[in-house]
Protein backbone atom coordinates (compact mmCIF):
# COMPACT_ATOMS: atom_id res chain seq x y z
CA UNK A 1 0.00 0.00 0.00
CA UNK A 2 1.15 3.54 -0.70
CA UNK A 3 2.77 5.51 2.03
CA UNK A 4 0.25 8.37 2.01
CA UNK A 5 -2.66 5.94 2.33
CA UNK A 6 -1.01 4.33 5.32
CA UNK A 7 -0.40 7.76 6.83
CA UNK A 8 -4.03 8.66 6.30
CA UNK A 9 -5.34 5.51 7.95
CA UNK A 10 -2.96 5.74 10.90
CA UNK A 11 -4.03 9.36 11.31
CA UNK A 12 -7.69 8.33 11.30
CA UNK A 13 -6.93 5.60 13.85
CA UNK A 14 -5.08 7.92 16.24
CA UNK A 15 -7.69 10.66 15.96
CA UNK A 16 -10.49 8.14 16.55
CA UNK A 17 -8.71 6.69 19.57
CA UNK A 18 -8.05 10.08 21.16
CA UNK A 19 -11.59 11.14 20.28
CA UNK A 20 -12.93 8.08 22.09
CA UNK A 21 -10.85 8.97 25.14
CA UNK A 22 -12.13 12.56 25.16
CA UNK A 23 -15.68 11.31 24.71
CA UNK A 24 -15.23 8.93 27.64
CA UNK A 25 -13.86 11.75 29.78
CA UNK A 26 -16.58 14.26 28.88
CA UNK A 27 -19.70 12.25 28.26
CA UNK A 28 -19.17 9.15 30.42
CA UNK A 29 -16.94 10.58 33.15
CA UNK A 30 -17.46 13.60 35.32
CA UNK A 31 -14.82 15.84 33.76
CA UNK A 32 -17.37 17.76 31.74
CA UNK A 33 -19.72 18.47 34.61
CA UNK A 34 -17.55 19.37 37.52
CA UNK A 35 -14.22 21.15 37.69
CA UNK A 36 -12.20 20.47 40.83
CA UNK A 37 -9.59 23.13 40.23
CA UNK A 38 -11.83 26.08 41.03
CA UNK A 39 -13.16 25.06 44.38
CA UNK A 40 -13.03 26.16 48.00
CA UNK A 41 -13.08 23.98 51.08
CA UNK A 42 -15.44 24.22 54.03
CA UNK A 43 -16.04 21.74 56.80
CA UNK A 44 -18.87 20.84 59.16
CA UNK A 45 -19.40 18.57 62.16
CA UNK A 46 -22.21 16.05 62.23
CA UNK A 47 -23.17 13.87 65.18
CA UNK A 48 -24.11 11.09 62.75
CA UNK A 49 -23.41 10.93 59.05
CA UNK A 50 -25.37 7.75 58.36
CA UNK A 51 -24.23 6.31 55.04
CA UNK A 52 -22.52 9.42 53.68
CA UNK A 53 -19.40 8.61 51.69
CA UNK A 54 -16.53 10.62 50.23
CA UNK A 55 -17.39 11.99 46.79
CA UNK A 56 -21.06 12.24 47.72
CA UNK A 57 -22.71 15.20 46.08
CA UNK A 58 -23.54 18.50 47.77
CA UNK A 59 -26.67 20.16 46.54
CA UNK A 60 -28.37 23.43 47.13
CA UNK A 61 -31.92 23.80 45.87
CA UNK A 62 -31.31 20.54 44.04
CA UNK A 63 -28.34 21.91 42.08
CA UNK A 64 -24.99 20.13 42.36
CA UNK A 65 -22.57 22.64 43.93
CA UNK A 66 -19.73 20.43 45.20
CA UNK A 67 -18.50 17.12 46.53
CA UNK A 68 -17.58 15.64 49.90
CA UNK A 69 -13.80 15.23 49.90
CA UNK A 70 -13.01 13.75 53.28
CA UNK A 71 -14.77 12.26 56.30
CA UNK A 72 -12.96 11.72 59.62
CA UNK A 73 -13.90 11.23 63.22
CA UNK A 74 -12.83 14.16 65.38
CA UNK A 75 -11.70 12.53 68.62
CA UNK A 76 -12.01 15.76 70.64
CA UNK A 77 -15.71 16.17 70.01
CA UNK A 78 -16.48 12.59 68.92
CA UNK A 79 -18.29 13.91 65.94
CA UNK A 80 -17.79 13.27 62.24
CA UNK A 81 -15.84 16.01 60.48
CA UNK A 82 -16.92 16.30 56.86
CA UNK A 83 -14.74 18.31 54.50
CA UNK A 84 -16.51 19.56 51.41
CA UNK A 85 -15.20 21.27 48.35
CA UNK A 86 -17.65 23.69 46.81
CA UNK A 87 -17.63 25.26 43.38
CA UNK A 88 -16.16 28.82 43.39
CA UNK A 89 -19.10 30.07 41.36
CA UNK A 90 -21.45 29.50 44.29
CA UNK A 91 -21.02 31.59 47.44
CA UNK A 92 -23.02 30.83 50.57
CA UNK A 93 -23.84 33.00 53.60
CA UNK A 94 -22.07 32.24 56.88
CA UNK A 95 -25.20 30.88 58.55
CA UNK A 96 -25.89 28.26 55.88
CA UNK A 97 -27.55 25.13 57.21
CA UNK A 98 -26.13 21.72 56.21
CA UNK A 99 -28.43 18.67 56.21
CA UNK A 100 -27.65 15.10 55.34
CA UNK A 101 -30.45 13.97 53.08
CA UNK A 102 -31.30 10.85 51.15
CA UNK A 103 -32.26 10.79 47.50
CA UNK A 104 -35.28 8.56 47.28
CA UNK A 105 -36.27 6.14 50.01
CA UNK A 106 -33.16 3.98 49.91
CA UNK A 107 -30.98 6.02 47.56
CA UNK A 108 -27.54 7.41 48.24
CA UNK A 109 -27.03 10.16 50.77
CA UNK A 110 -26.00 13.70 49.98
CA UNK A 111 -25.59 17.00 51.77
CA UNK A 112 -28.21 19.65 51.19
CA UNK A 113 -27.26 23.28 51.84
CA UNK A 114 -29.97 25.73 52.90
CA UNK A 115 -28.65 29.31 52.82
CA UNK A 116 -29.37 31.62 55.74
CA UNK A 117 -29.66 35.39 55.76
CA UNK A 118 -26.15 36.50 56.75
CA UNK A 119 -24.52 39.26 54.70
CA UNK A 120 -21.05 37.72 54.90
CA UNK A 121 -20.16 34.72 52.77
CA UNK A 122 -18.20 31.57 53.65
CA UNK A 123 -14.51 31.64 52.82
CA UNK A 124 -11.99 28.89 52.24
CA UNK A 125 -11.44 26.68 55.34
CA UNK A 126 -14.38 28.01 57.31
CA UNK A 127 -16.90 25.97 59.21
CA UNK A 128 -20.59 25.44 58.67
CA UNK A 129 -21.93 25.82 62.22
CA UNK A 130 -25.47 24.58 61.82
CA UNK A 131 -25.88 20.98 60.81
CA UNK A 132 -28.47 18.29 60.94
CA UNK A 133 -27.49 14.63 61.06
CA UNK A 134 -28.61 11.85 58.83
CA UNK A 135 -31.90 10.21 59.55
CA UNK A 136 -31.09 6.66 60.58
CA UNK A 137 -33.87 4.34 59.57
CA UNK A 138 -33.48 2.12 62.66
CA UNK A 139 -33.90 5.11 65.01
CA UNK A 140 -36.97 6.19 63.11
CA UNK A 141 -38.54 2.76 63.33
CA UNK A 142 -37.61 2.55 67.02
CA UNK A 143 -39.27 5.89 67.73
CA UNK A 144 -42.34 4.86 65.81
CA UNK A 145 -42.67 1.60 67.75
CA UNK A 146 -42.15 3.42 71.03
CA UNK A 147 -44.91 5.90 70.20
CA UNK A 148 -47.21 3.08 69.18
CA UNK A 149 -46.60 1.30 72.47
CA UNK A 150 -47.48 4.50 74.37
CA UNK A 151 -50.83 4.86 72.65
CA UNK A 152 -53.78 3.50 74.63
CA UNK A 153 -55.20 0.35 73.18
CA UNK A 154 -58.44 0.84 71.30
CA UNK B 1 15.02 -44.43 39.79
CA UNK B 2 11.80 -42.91 38.43
CA UNK B 3 11.32 -40.63 41.46
CA UNK B 4 14.70 -38.99 41.01
CA UNK B 5 14.04 -38.62 37.30
CA UNK B 6 10.73 -36.91 37.99
CA UNK B 7 12.41 -34.47 40.37
CA UNK B 8 15.13 -33.93 37.77
CA UNK B 9 12.41 -33.14 35.26
CA UNK B 10 10.87 -30.55 37.57
CA UNK B 11 14.27 -28.98 38.17
CA UNK B 12 15.03 -28.90 34.46
CA UNK B 13 11.73 -27.20 33.69
CA UNK B 14 12.15 -24.64 36.45
CA UNK B 15 15.63 -23.74 35.26
CA UNK B 16 14.36 -23.48 31.70
CA UNK B 17 11.47 -21.24 32.73
CA UNK B 18 13.69 -18.93 34.77
CA UNK B 19 16.21 -18.83 31.95
CA UNK B 20 13.52 -17.88 29.43
CA UNK B 21 12.19 -15.12 31.70
CA UNK B 22 15.73 -13.78 32.02
CA UNK B 23 16.30 -13.83 28.26
CA UNK B 24 12.93 -12.18 27.67
CA UNK B 25 13.77 -9.42 30.16
CA UNK B 26 17.12 -8.83 28.49
CA UNK B 27 15.32 -8.75 25.14
CA UNK B 28 12.86 -6.16 26.52
CA UNK B 29 15.68 -3.97 27.86
CA UNK B 30 17.54 -4.25 24.53
CA UNK B 31 14.37 -3.14 22.76
CA UNK B 32 14.11 -0.11 25.03
CA UNK B 33 17.75 0.89 24.54
CA UNK B 34 17.44 0.54 20.76
CA UNK B 35 14.21 2.53 20.60
CA UNK B 36 16.04 5.81 19.94
CA UNK B 37 16.94 4.92 16.37
CA UNK B 38 13.44 3.52 15.92
CA UNK B 39 11.96 6.91 16.73
CA UNK B 40 14.37 8.58 14.30
CA UNK B 41 12.86 6.43 11.54
CA UNK B 42 9.32 7.25 12.51
CA UNK B 43 7.79 5.98 9.26
CA UNK B 44 8.64 2.43 10.40
CA UNK B 45 6.50 2.92 13.50
CA UNK B 46 3.71 4.37 11.38
CA UNK B 47 3.81 1.36 9.07
CA UNK B 48 3.55 -0.95 12.09
CA UNK B 49 0.77 1.18 13.58
CA UNK B 50 -1.12 0.50 10.39
CA UNK B 51 -0.73 -3.25 10.56
CA UNK B 52 -1.30 -3.58 14.33
CA UNK B 53 -3.67 -0.71 15.11
CA UNK B 54 -5.68 0.10 12.01
CA UNK B 55 -6.12 -3.52 10.98
CA UNK B 56 -7.46 -4.35 14.47
CA UNK B 57 -10.04 -1.56 14.33
CA UNK B 58 -12.88 -3.57 12.85
CA UNK B 59 -12.67 -6.48 15.29
CA UNK B 60 -12.36 -4.06 18.23
CA UNK B 61 -15.33 -1.95 17.19
CA UNK B 62 -17.61 -4.87 16.40
CA UNK B 63 -16.65 -6.70 19.59
CA UNK B 64 -17.07 -3.53 21.67
CA UNK B 65 -20.52 -2.89 20.24
CA UNK B 66 -21.71 -6.40 21.02
CA UNK B 67 -20.16 -6.53 24.48
CA UNK B 68 -21.86 -3.23 25.29
CA UNK B 69 -25.19 -4.48 23.97
CA UNK B 70 -24.97 -7.68 26.00
CA UNK B 71 -24.08 -5.66 29.09
CA UNK B 72 -27.11 -3.47 28.49
CA UNK B 73 -29.39 -6.46 28.14
CA UNK B 74 -28.03 -8.49 31.05
CA UNK B 75 -27.65 -5.46 33.29
CA UNK B 76 -31.24 -4.45 32.65
CA UNK B 77 -32.56 -7.92 33.47
CA UNK B 78 -30.64 -7.97 36.76
CA UNK B 79 -31.26 -4.37 37.81
CA UNK B 80 -34.97 -4.69 37.05
CA UNK B 81 -35.32 -7.07 40.01
CA UNK B 82 -34.25 -4.30 42.36
CA UNK B 83 -36.20 -1.62 40.58
CA UNK B 84 -33.05 0.34 39.77
CA UNK B 85 -33.03 0.31 35.98
CA UNK B 86 -31.81 3.89 36.06
CA UNK B 87 -28.40 2.65 37.29
CA UNK B 88 -27.94 0.80 33.99
CA UNK B 89 -25.76 3.55 32.55
CA UNK B 90 -23.32 3.58 35.44
CA UNK B 91 -23.14 -0.21 35.46
CA UNK B 92 -22.39 -0.46 31.74
CA UNK B 93 -19.87 2.39 31.81
CA UNK B 94 -18.04 1.28 34.95
CA UNK B 95 -17.65 -2.32 33.87
CA UNK B 96 -16.43 -1.24 30.43
CA UNK B 97 -14.05 1.51 31.49
CA UNK B 98 -12.54 -0.34 34.43
CA UNK B 99 -12.34 -3.94 33.25
CA UNK B 100 -13.85 -5.08 29.99
CA UNK B 101 -12.46 -2.33 27.79
CA UNK B 102 -8.77 -2.84 28.64
CA UNK B 103 -8.95 -6.61 29.14
CA UNK B 104 -11.09 -7.71 26.20
CA UNK B 105 -9.36 -5.26 23.86
CA UNK B 106 -5.99 -6.66 24.98
CA UNK B 107 -7.13 -10.25 24.49
CA UNK B 108 -8.38 -9.44 21.00
CA UNK B 109 -5.19 -7.52 20.31
CA UNK B 110 -3.07 -10.49 21.41
CA UNK B 111 -4.86 -12.88 19.10
CA UNK B 112 -5.24 -10.47 16.19
CA UNK B 113 -1.95 -8.52 16.17
CA UNK B 114 0.30 -10.42 18.59
CA UNK B 115 0.03 -13.71 16.70
CA UNK B 116 0.73 -11.92 13.41
CA UNK B 117 3.83 -10.28 14.91
CA UNK B 118 5.17 -13.61 16.16
CA UNK B 119 4.55 -15.39 12.86
CA UNK B 120 6.15 -12.56 10.88
CA UNK B 121 9.31 -12.36 12.95
CA UNK B 122 9.52 -16.14 13.32
CA UNK B 123 9.37 -16.50 9.55
CA UNK B 124 12.00 -13.78 9.15
CA UNK B 125 14.23 -15.80 11.42
CA UNK B 126 13.41 -19.06 9.55
CA UNK B 127 14.20 -17.54 6.15
CA UNK B 128 17.39 -16.03 7.60
CA UNK B 129 16.37 -12.42 6.91
CA UNK B 130 17.46 -11.52 10.43
CA UNK B 131 20.90 -13.07 9.91
CA UNK B 132 21.13 -11.19 6.61
CA UNK B 133 20.45 -7.92 8.42
CA UNK B 134 23.13 -8.69 10.97
CA UNK B 135 25.52 -9.37 8.09
CA UNK B 136 24.75 -5.91 6.71
CA UNK B 137 25.47 -4.40 10.14
CA UNK B 138 21.81 -3.47 10.59
CA UNK B 139 20.69 -4.14 14.12
CA UNK B 140 17.56 -6.30 13.78
CA UNK B 141 16.32 -5.19 17.21
CA UNK B 142 16.39 -1.54 16.19
CA UNK B 143 15.06 -2.18 12.67
CA UNK B 144 12.41 -4.86 13.27
CA UNK B 145 11.60 -5.20 16.95
CA UNK B 146 11.58 -1.65 18.33
CA UNK B 147 9.09 -0.17 15.80
CA UNK B 148 6.68 -3.05 16.38
CA UNK B 149 7.03 -2.67 20.14
CA UNK B 150 6.20 1.03 20.10
CA UNK B 151 3.39 0.55 17.62
CA UNK B 152 1.83 -2.00 19.97
CA UNK B 153 2.30 0.17 23.04
CA UNK B 154 0.78 3.21 21.31
CA UNK B 155 -2.17 1.44 19.72
CA UNK B 156 -3.28 -0.60 22.74
CA UNK B 157 -4.69 2.28 24.87
CA UNK B 158 -6.32 3.81 21.79
CA UNK B 159 -7.99 0.51 20.93
CA UNK B 160 -9.13 0.04 24.54
CA UNK B 161 -10.61 3.56 24.61
CA UNK B 162 -12.41 2.90 21.34
CA UNK B 163 -13.70 -0.40 22.70
CA UNK B 164 -15.11 1.28 25.83
CA UNK B 165 -16.64 4.17 23.90
CA UNK B 166 -18.30 1.90 21.36
CA UNK B 167 -19.41 -0.40 24.19
CA UNK B 168 -21.10 2.47 26.03
CA UNK B 169 -22.84 3.33 22.78
CA UNK B 170 -23.95 -0.31 22.44
CA UNK B 171 -25.32 -0.26 25.98
CA UNK B 172 -27.14 2.96 25.13
CA UNK B 173 -28.64 1.39 22.00
CA UNK B 174 -30.05 -1.59 23.87
CA UNK B 175 -30.88 0.13 27.16
CA UNK B 176 -32.35 3.42 26.00
CA UNK B 177 -33.35 2.98 22.37
CA UNK B 178 -34.63 -0.57 22.50
CA UNK B 179 -35.78 -1.23 26.07
CA UNK B 180 -36.65 2.33 26.94
CA UNK B 181 -34.68 3.18 30.08
CA UNK B 182 -34.92 6.91 30.73
CA UNK B 183 -32.22 8.63 28.70
CA UNK B 184 -31.57 11.41 31.22
CA UNK B 185 -30.99 9.09 34.15
CA UNK B 186 -28.89 6.76 31.97
CA UNK B 187 -26.35 9.50 31.22
CA UNK B 188 -26.53 11.43 34.49
CA UNK B 189 -26.10 8.34 36.70
CA UNK B 190 -23.20 7.33 34.48
CA UNK B 191 -21.54 10.71 34.85
CA UNK B 192 -21.96 10.81 38.60
CA UNK B 193 -20.57 7.28 38.99
CA UNK B 194 -17.57 7.40 36.65
CA UNK B 195 -14.63 9.42 37.89
CA UNK B 196 -12.07 10.63 35.38
CA UNK B 197 -8.96 9.90 37.42
CA UNK B 198 -10.17 6.86 39.37
CA UNK B 199 -11.83 4.99 36.53
CA UNK B 200 -10.90 6.29 33.10
CA UNK B 201 -7.25 7.10 33.75
CA UNK B 202 -6.71 3.82 35.60
CA UNK B 203 -8.23 1.99 32.65
CA UNK B 204 -5.80 3.74 30.32
CA UNK B 205 -2.86 2.82 32.56
CA UNK B 206 -4.06 -0.79 32.55
CA UNK B 207 -4.22 -0.92 28.78
CA UNK B 208 -0.72 0.60 28.56
CA UNK B 209 0.59 -2.20 30.78
CA UNK B 210 -1.24 -4.81 28.71
CA UNK B 211 0.16 -3.29 25.51
CA UNK B 212 3.72 -3.61 26.82
CA UNK B 213 3.20 -7.18 28.03
CA UNK B 214 1.46 -8.44 24.89
CA UNK B 215 3.92 -6.94 22.42
CA UNK B 216 6.98 -8.04 24.40
CA UNK B 217 5.67 -11.62 24.59
CA UNK B 218 4.74 -11.64 20.89
CA UNK B 219 8.07 -10.19 19.75
CA UNK B 220 10.15 -12.39 22.02
CA UNK B 221 8.34 -15.58 20.99
CA UNK B 222 8.86 -14.67 17.34
CA UNK B 223 12.49 -13.73 17.78
CA UNK B 224 13.17 -16.85 19.82
CA UNK B 225 11.20 -19.28 17.61
CA UNK B 226 13.04 -22.34 16.26
CA UNK B 227 13.58 -21.67 12.53
CA UNK B 228 11.23 -24.38 11.32
CA UNK B 229 7.61 -24.42 10.22
CA UNK B 230 6.73 -26.31 13.40
CA UNK B 231 8.71 -23.89 15.54
CA UNK B 232 6.90 -20.84 14.13
CA UNK B 233 3.48 -22.39 14.59
CA UNK B 234 4.33 -23.40 18.15
CA UNK B 235 5.62 -19.91 18.93
CA UNK B 236 2.42 -18.35 17.56
CA UNK B 237 0.31 -20.58 19.77
CA UNK B 238 2.48 -19.81 22.78
CA UNK B 239 2.12 -16.08 22.12
CA UNK B 240 -1.67 -16.21 22.28
CA UNK B 241 -1.78 -18.53 25.30
CA UNK B 242 0.94 -16.82 27.34
CA UNK B 243 -0.20 -13.28 26.65
CA UNK B 244 -3.84 -14.09 27.39
CA UNK B 245 -2.88 -15.60 30.73
CA UNK B 246 -0.49 -12.72 31.44
CA UNK B 247 -3.23 -10.18 30.70
CA UNK B 248 -5.69 -11.81 33.07
CA UNK B 249 -3.18 -12.24 35.88
CA UNK B 250 -1.78 -8.74 35.50
CA UNK B 251 -5.33 -7.42 35.46
CA UNK B 252 -5.99 -8.96 38.85
CA UNK B 253 -2.82 -7.44 40.30
CA UNK B 254 -3.49 -4.00 38.82
CA UNK B 255 -7.12 -4.04 39.95
CA UNK B 256 -6.04 -4.98 43.47
CA UNK B 257 -3.62 -2.04 43.52
CA UNK B 258 -5.89 0.52 41.85
CA UNK B 259 -9.37 -0.09 43.11
CA UNK B 260 -8.89 -1.37 46.61
CA UNK B 261 -10.71 0.77 49.10
CA UNK B 262 -12.41 2.75 46.36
Amino acid sequence: MERTTIDLWVGVFVVAGIGALVMLAMKVGNLGTYNVSEAYQVHAYFSNIGGLKPKASIKSAGVLVGRVTDITLDTERYEAKVVMSLDKRYQFPKDTFANILTSGLLGEQYIGLVPGGDEEVLGNGEQLKMTQSAVVLEDLIGKFLYNKADEPAK
Amino acid sequence: MPAVNAIKGIGHRTINAVWRIGVATRFFLLTLTHSGSGFRRFHLIIKELFSTGVMSLIIIIVAGLFVGMVLGLQGYETLKRYGSESALGSMVALSLVRELGPVVAALLFASRAGSAMTAEIGLMRATEQISAMEMMAVNPIARIVAPRFWAGVISMPLLAALFSAVGVFGGYLVGVVQIGVDEGSFWSQMQSAVDFREDILNGVIKSFAFGIVVTVIALFEGYDAPPTAEGVSGATTRTVVTSSLAILMLDFVLTAIMFRGA
